[in-house]
């Protein structure tokens, strides 16, 4: 019995060595079937346990299941072991250079009078304001004499004109949006038109096509106070700063009283910089109060009606936004140019 | 406009504070762009006395001077060829800076010192003049400093008027703002009328009726035609940008200056019988001072004598009547001129002069007889002469008067939202000079003579506004009508699109509407773009007529920049060739390396397919991909085999294709380059999605290999797939297209992967390998396609 008893230790320890020296899970498989398999040596010595002598047996049996026990503890610990081992190979071998750059395309970028012009539009649409737009090749009646300036108003020199031969021409301004608004829609109308716009004029700080943006409101009770109010609230919006705004009395002959539109500098806040001429303002609009006669052209009662307009231009305006500081950038579509506005 | 602030303060308090006059006038409507000092800084330099003029031993145009610095007797050599014994010149003494920023020092000329230097005008920066020496007046003392002498320590007001604002172009109108902006009385010199001294007078004839109403003439006989102005009135025409030219040509100039009267000298022993105002006669030719000979039309006002036409009424004077060297009478015109006959009438000669300028606007028809007798004077005490008597002649009974307009308080704040009290409304339209009688619900207000600008209640209302100061309106927001903007869903915004392009890479662009003509003709052969009358140059002179040559024109300044990869998109329209018809269009470029230069990619160029993956995007988000089709059609812009037109339903929406490589070659741009664009209208217009059952049965894949002629398009092949498969296919893939040796010549492999799927059962083999018996069978009958043997 102590024979037995001996064989069964040893047995164990054989199994036990071989199981650590096991570098596969495979190994430990064969270990497994030798030793606890159908015809494996711990399940024989079970087999024999029928032979024996009912005390003999239960000795005997609780013996061998022990040693049983044991090697398949040490089967599974060593399993555990190399699985470990073996996923921790895996992911050291799979570990990457994260600071290798990505693949693919890499992303484009809008112009950044657009990003401006969509500013602009998404802060009037959330105003209550619609869109509203209009031919760039315009007649003479819309550019000019619905707006209160005749053929031989001395304001047309402040135009230079583009024109083709049959008399139709560029529009100088998206003011006739505010026309073709109003001769198909009787008030209340509150409409911005965004667009391009043409002056024959080309230099450091011109160029012969330009963005406008034009705002129009005609209500009962509009007032030149609602004006300032809501160009204020624009101008603070768009910079997201608490910029100063003031309105320099001037002329357009469609609106009066009419309005140069100053903000405090938005570069160096009023202090005087390049940008502001170092006046500390910087002059971002026209605007006013729509003229009687602006109405009357388009059958509005302006004794019932007032309103007010505005145009702006979106490429000052984003000048000031993003700080670019020649106008002409803006059209000769330079990579590294509109790559900054990503 | 310049102004004067020396001359403005003969006419009203400006007060000491010039930036915050400045201001004020800005801030009520008169904008003053600059302020600027009338001289530069002269320390140093004061009025020197030439004592003797003496001959330099050694060299000839130079001459040795004694001249009196008034502390010091001093010699200094001079070039000047006007320096003589006696005169009054500005001596810059040693150690003075010149304003071209010369440092005087003693020194030596041909081995004569010289302790100073006589200066001329243009040394000083006072004037071009370079002539010679400033000859400075007789009557200034010897040494005084320059500065102090000609009270040069003036600033300049540079005024920006409006078109409206005629009346402001003077130092009189310019004061009247300013009493008005200051509340200030306004106190201008006196025009004292010159009594005549002989009873010479020249006939006048107004033949124009109201055009003309008013015409004051005056002989001033026996006039020294070469006489200068005196330095004094010379000095104050420099400030205001305007050259001396001869005492008489400076009087009226000054006159129109200070008064805003715009005012012309005749030659009188060169007028013929009479000066009649009348409009021009069809085909009249009148010689202009500048030498052209223009046409004229009867709208045209003129001044003409008894043979002919003199000149441009209210424009320009003609070459035949002014003043000559020879000239001894002088008739001195001085008329009020209806705006409207002016207007524009200059600028159709091409001709902006400062007499039209006034005149378009309005100038005071009150003005003239005041105007005339302060020239009178001043001619006479310029350039001597013996005046006649001033006639005035009128065509009507009264001159034009400046009708009352009415105003109601109310309004005042119904327009401006402000309340402003009934007084000070009347007070402030009382500060510009005009009267208004009634009460506050029914003001009559009269505007003064010099006011063209006020016609109607709203010129009331903003003349109010502007004196009370927009500062002053408040900030009010206006409560609204609750409305609801629409928003449609059925249409791919330009924001969704540009948006995508972006994401996939493109950078926008934004490129003239206007093209060069010869590079779009490369493009567009065969057809005639929109021309303007009046470009700009030839690189911008017709309306394009799509927008790729000005991405192609963007591409290749990229690539000259060493931007070798270009991707370009923008949204704009297009315009017809014959009428010019807007179409917006959303454009895009492609050229260069299919992927940004990477690591672990293969380089290669982009190709016909990246592009049109990039398209298929965009034509994605219209959600109705299968609506559209790529059809192979010729294009003369384009590689007569990579161009297609982009079909959706039955309408043509776009282009994709690769610039043909001729004209690539001749815009300078390398192969290949890909373009596309399409119509945003038709092109992008979006499906609103509508929901479908998803099928809850499992979907069987069949894969099929077919060898098709080169001829049958792929696009033929799998529209033919799907009309033999039936509603049972779901989705269609190519998977593969294979040409070589194992297929033959001719022919091409084509890998098809297909979908098929039941949404009320599931699907059996059986049920899938009839489908694909189906489309075999389809292909083989219909496009002579045969499956591959695997």
């Amino acid at each position: 019995m102590a024979e037995s008893a001996q064989n069964l230790q040893s047995l164990v320890d054989g199994a036990r060595a071989d199981i650590e020296r096991c570098t596969a899970i495979g190994e430990l498989e064969q270990i497994r079937v030798r030793l606890l398999g159908k015809k494996g040596d711990i399940t024989a010595l079970l087999k024999s346990l029928g032979a024996m002598d009912p005390e003999a047996r239960r000795t005997a049996g609780a013996a061998i299941n022990e040693a049983k026990e044991a090697i398949a503890s040490a089967l599974d610990e060593r399993r555990k072991a190399l699985e470990a081992q073996q996923l921790a190979a895996q992911l050291a071998s799979e570990s990457v250079d994260v600071t290798l750059p990505g693949r693919g395309q890499a992303l484009g970028g809008l112009h950044p009078v657009t990003r401006v012009r969509r500013r602009l539009e998404q802060l009037f649409r959330n105003a209550g304001f619609t869109i509203a737009d209009g031919p760039e090749i315009e007649d003479d009646w819309h550019n000019f004499e619905a707006l209160n300036i005749p053929a031989d108003h001395p304001a047309r020199a402040m135009h230079d004109t583009f024109y083709f031969p049959d008399g139709r021409l560029l529009r100088t301004h998206t003011s006739p949006v505010q026309v073709r608004v109003m001769k198909n829609q009787q008030p209340p109308v509150r409409v911005i038109a965004p667009g391009r716009v043409y002056r024959c004029d080309s230099d450091m700080t011109h160029t012969p096509m330009f963005h406008q943006i034009e705002g129009l409101v005609v209500d009962e009770g509009v007032t030149f106070a609602n004006m300032k109010a809501i160009l204020h609230a624009l101008m603070r919006e768009l910079f997201e700063k608490d910029v100063k705004m003031r309105l320099r009395p001037s002329y357009f002959p469609f609106t009066e009283p009419s309005a140069e539109v100053d903000i405090s500098c938005v570069s160096c806040g009023g202090a005087g910089c390049r940008v502001c001429k170092n006046t500390g303002w910087v002059e971002v609009s026209g605007c006013g109060v729509v003229h009687p006669n602006v109405l009357r052209a388009v059958n509005i009662d302006p004794e019932r009606y007032t309103g007010y307009a505005f145009g702006m231009g979106i490429d000052r305006l984003t000048m000031l936004r993003y700080n670019v500081n020649d106008i002409r950038m803006y059209f000769e579509n330079d990579l590294r140019f509109l790559r900054q506005f990503a | 406009m310049r102004i004067s602030l020396q001359w403005l303060r003969e006419w009203v308090s400006t007060g000491e504070d010039v930036p915050a006059l400045a201001h004020a006038l800005t801030m009520a409507g008169l904008e003053i762009e600059a302020v600027e000092r009338a001289a530069p800084d002269l320390a140093g330099v004061v009025v020197g006395e030439v004592r003797s003029v003496e001959r330099h031993p050694d060299a000839e145009k130079l001459s040795v001077c004694r001249v009196s610095s008034g502390a010091e007797e001093l010699q200094i050599v001079c070039g000047a060829p006007n320096v003589r014994a006696g005169m009054k010149a500005p001596l810059a003494t040693v150690g003075a800076l010149l304003p071209g920023g010369v440092r005087i020092k003693k020194a030596k000329l041909r081995g004569v010192e010289s302790f100073g230097m006589l200066c001329s005008a243009r040394e000083l920066a006072l004037s071009e003049d370079s002539n010679g020496l400033l000859e400075l007046p007789a009557e200034l003392q010897t040494g005084q400093p320059l500065t102090e002498a000609l009270a040069l320590d003036d600033v300049i007001l540079d005024v920006n008027l409006t078109p409206n604002r005629g009346d402001c172009m003077s130092v009189a109108g310019v004061a009247r703002e300013v009493a008005a902006a200051r509340s200030e009385r306004l106190h201008p010199p006196q025009i004292e009328p010159v009594a005549a001294a002989s009873s010479s007078t020249f006939p006048v004839r107004l033949d124009a009726g109201a055009a003309c109403p008013k015409f004051a003439g005056r002989v001033i006989r026996g006039v020294r035609v070469g006489a200068q102005s005196p330095f004094w009135m010379q000095e104050r025409l420099r400030r205001a940008g305007v050259r001396s030219i001869s005492a008489v040509v400076d009087v009226t100039n000054y006159v129109m200056l200070e008064l805003g009267q715009p005012m012309h000298a005749y030659d009188l022993g060169r007028l013929h019988g009479a000066i009649v105002v009348r409009f021009a006669k069809a085909g009249e030719q009148l010689t202009l001072l500048d030498g052209r000979t223009v046409e004229l039309t009867p709208d045209v006002l003129v001044i003409a004598d008894e043979r002919t036409v003199l000149g441009l009424a209210g424009v320009m004077g003609g070459e035949a009547s002014g003043i000559n060297d020879a000239t001894t009478d002088v008739f001195l015109e001085v008329a009020f001129f209806d705006p409207s006959v002016i207007a524009g009438r200059g600028r159709r000669y091409g001709l902006m002069t400062d007499a039209s300028q006034r005149f378009e606007r309005g100038v005071d028809p009150q003005l003239q007889e005041r105007a005339i007798e302060r020239a009178t004077r001043l001619l006479i005490e310029c350039a001597g002469g013996e005046p006649g008597p001033t006639v005035v002649m009128q065509s009507v009974e009264a001159p034009p008067a400046q009708p009352a307009v009415g105003l109601r308080h109310s309004r005042v704040e119904h327009v401006l939202g402000a309340k402003i009290p009934a007084e000070l409304v009347r007070e402030l339209l009382n500060r510009l000079g005009m009267e208004v009688a009634g009460g506050p619900d029914a003001w009559r207000v009269t505007p003064p003579s010099w006011r063209f600008d006020i016609r109607i209640e709203q010129d009331l209302i903003e003349e109010v506004a502007r004196l009370y100061g927009f500062d002053n309106i408040p900030e009010v927001h206006a409560t609204i009508a609750q409305t609801m903007t629409p928003w449609t869903e059925a249409r791919v915004r330009n924001e969704r699109a540009a948006d995508l392009l972006v994401d996939r890479g493109y950078q926008e662009a934004i490129t003239y509407t206007f093209t060069d003509a010869q590079e779009q003709g490369i493009l567009h052969p065969g057809e005639t773009a929109l021309a303007l009358s009046n470009p700009i140059s030839a690189e911008l002179s017709v309306m394009r007529l799509s927008l790729w040559p000005g991405l192609l024109r963007a591409a290749r300044d990229n690539q000259r920049r060493q931007q070798q990869r270009v991707r370009l998109f923008e949204i704009g329209r297009r315009y017809a060739g014959d009428t010019g018809a807007e179409t917006e269009v959303a454009a895009g470029l492609a050229a260069g390396a299919a992927l940004p230069e990477q690591w672990d990619a293969t380089p290669r160029t982009v190709d016909f397919f990246d592009v049109k993956g990039d398209l298929e995007a965009l034509l994605a988000t219209t959600g109705a991909a299968e609506e559209f089709r790529f059809v192979s059609q010729p294009n003369p812009t384009f590689h007569p085999g990579q161009s297609a037109r982009i079909w959706r339903g039955d309408r043509e929406v776009g282009w994709l294709g690769a610039v043909h490589p001729e004209h690539l070659k001749q815009l300078d741009l390398t192969y290949p380059v890909y373009v596309f664009e399409v119509e945003t209208e038709s092109g992008l217009r979006a499906r609103v999605p509508q929901y479908s059952e998803i099928s809850r049965y499992p979907s069987i894949r069949r894969d099929l290999a077919v060898i098709a002629d080169e001829a049958v398009s792929v696009g033929a092949l799998c529209e033919e797939v799907r009309r033999a498969a039936g509603a049972l296919l779901k989705a269609l893939h190519v998977l593969s297209v294979y040409r070589g040796a194992q297929i033959g010549k001719g022919k091409k492999s084509i890998a098809l992967g297909l979908q098929l799927q039941d949404t009320a059962r599931t699907l059996t083999d059986n049920e899938a390998d009839a489908v694909v018996a189906q489309v075999v069978r389809a292909l083989g009958d219909r496009l002579d396609a045969a499956i591959r043997d695997k």
